[in-house]
């Protein structure tokens, strides 16, 4: 089973999806993530899926879930570089994704992660 | 009758009249082709016809059928693009009636034959009528869609700042090509900011307002923030009227307006010089 | 036509992939593409979950007018359905299970035929074309 890596730059996680993902490495991702936020106390996390293709209900869950458990340990969570032809189709699913900050890309992930207070 | 045996006998016979039959049958059709394709193209079209038709008759395999009517739909939407009326290819495939009928008239002996194999061709010139109008259809629809791209331009007004005017009705169809316009163009210029004008949609009903939901909502994946500008007093009323809710989306009677918020919003500022 | 067992992860994974390949050899835009391979997935994972396993199935057609189109088959003899009308509503607020994935899914695609049968397992079949 593949595992993302999870790496900390400053008060920051950065979660790169590079592959076709299959459930229960998305169910560890989120597992880690949750790790990581309680050891480290991060601030933000920055999950980056310029190189996702697909995002069906599962991930889309994940990704809503990964954000409210982020705010838990009041850190805030982005997407960013989310492709057109992914974003048409989680509308037409009726998949909001409300819950997570989107922005296009990392740099502008950061700058609403430090423009938060 | 004996179905299967009669349309042997009549595939036998269309075997060895072949150079006959399919060398009339090539006058008849050439005749009415009046230069836009050769003699030389007709004849190899109908041979390979020919050649089905004796295949289907003679139950030689089970995918001459499905070859015939291929080739047929084929021949069709070939005629079609290439000028001919749907008449004048449906004539052109009934005339091999008339040309077996021209060897087989003198003697009595093939009348069931030539009637079954009649009604076969009468089948399959209906066919080439089918063909020709799903091929109009789909050249309808290219052309609207061609259309659709050309009345939907997405433009820049300012650096992080796009506009999306649509003029006309906002439909299934132009929604997705707007939202596909609307996204590429936020990833190629990296604007945070989209105003979509709906000053020239004429009717702004639930499902134009579901429209502009899902596009909205897909520019927020994006990270853009958008702004619903044109509201015209009479559109106004009716989505009031009608229960819409466009929610946290800001809305603006022009363009100018949600400009001037966009810009704002950006913690930019227009002074005099 | 290609005939894929679903009984694991990884199957699912294989799946998208060869709709996804199907998908790109027939002309389907990005976009098509896309929709297509997520309603592949949302599918073959209730084949998974729900059904108890099955397989899929990728075919390429043509319409009647000439169009290339990819027909998906997801087939199981999982325990079924018993409220089909009830599986195919918008049912994803409420939680997990059936309503999204088939929901989402028929919207996804230009084609949507499901026929199942309490006890008697579940079949899909969804056909999105070229345009």
């Amino acid at each position: 089973m593949e595992r993302v890596p999870i790496l900390k730059i400053g008060q920051t996680l950065f979660v790169s999806i590079q592959i076709d993902l299959q459930d229960e490495s998305v169910i560890r991702l989120q597992e880690d993530l949750a790790d990581e936020l309680a050891a480290t106390g991060a601030h933000g996390v920055i999950i980056d899926i310029t190189a996702v293709e697909i995002v069906d209900s599962f991930i889309g869950r994940m990704l809503t879930t990964i954000g409210s458990i982020s705010r838990l340990f009041d850190a805030e969570t982005v997407l960013v570089g989310m492709r057109p032809a992914v974003a048409i189709t989680l509308t037409e699913l009726g998949l909001s994704l409300s819950g997570v900050r989107t922005a296009l890309n990392t740099e502008k992930g950061l700058e609403i992660l430090n423009g938060k207070s | 009758m004996d179905v299967v045996g009669t349309n042997e006998r009549m595939a036998a016979f269309l075997r060895d009249n072949h150079d006959k039959v399919v060398g009339r049958w090539t006058d008849l059709v050439a005749a009415g082709v009046r230069g836009r394709t050769s003699r030389e193209e007709v004849r190899r079209e109908l041979e390979d016809l020919y050649a089905l038709i004796v295949r289907v008759l003679s139950r030689a395999d089970e995918h001459a059928a499905g070859e015939l009517t291929a080739t047929l739909d084929e021949l069709s939407r070939g005629r079609a693009r290439d000028g001919f009326s749907p008449t004048e290819t449906a004539v052109g495939v009934f005339s091999l009636k008339e040309a077996v009928y021209e060897l087989v008239a003198d003697s009595a002996e093939l009348a069931p034959e030539f009637y079954s194999l009649s009604r076969m061709v009468d089948d399959l010139g209906l066919r080439t009528f089918e063909a020709y109008s799903a091929a109009r259809e789909q050249i309808i629809a290219d052309q609207s869609t061609a259309m659709l791209e050309l009345s939907t331009p997405v433009v820049q007004l300012w650096d992080g700042v796009i506009a999306v005017p649509l003029v006309g009705t906002l439909d299934s169809a132009r929604t997705q090509l707007v939202m596909e316009k609307l996204l590429d163009t936020l990833v190629t210029t990296g604007a945070d900011h989209a105003v979509i004008d709906i000053t020239g949609v004429p009717t702004v009903d639930t499902e134009v307002a579901q429209h502009l939901l899902k596009t909205v909502s897909a520019a927020r994946l994006l990270g853009a923030e958008c702004t619903i500008s044109g509201i015209r007093p009479q559109v106004a009323q009716t989505i009031v009227s009608l229960g819409i809710e466009f929610g946290d989306i800001a809305t603006k009677a022009s363009l100018a307006d949600a400009l001037a918020l966009a810009l704002r919003q950006a913690g930019l500022k227009v002074v005099p010089l | 036509m290609d005939e894929l067992p679903i009984q694991s992860g990884d199957d699912v994974v294989r799946v998208r992939q060869s709709v996804r390949n199907a998908a790109a050899d027939n002309g389907l835009s990005l976009v098509d593409q896309t929709k297509l391979v997520t309603a592949a997935s949302e599918l073959a994972r209730n084949t998974l979950v729900h059904g108890g396993g099955g397989r899929a199935r990728v075919e390429v057609v043509k319409s009647a007018n000439g169009r290339a189109g990819v027909k998906l088959y997801f087939t199981d003899e999982g325990p079924g359905i018993t409220d089909i009308e009830l599986a195919l509503t918008d049912g994803w607020t409420t939680g997990t299970g059936l309503g999204l994935g088939l929901s989402g899914a028929r919207r996804l695609v230009d084609e949507f035929e499901l026929t199942s049968k309490p006890g008697g397992g579940t079949s899909v079949t969804v056909v999105k074309w070229s345009r």
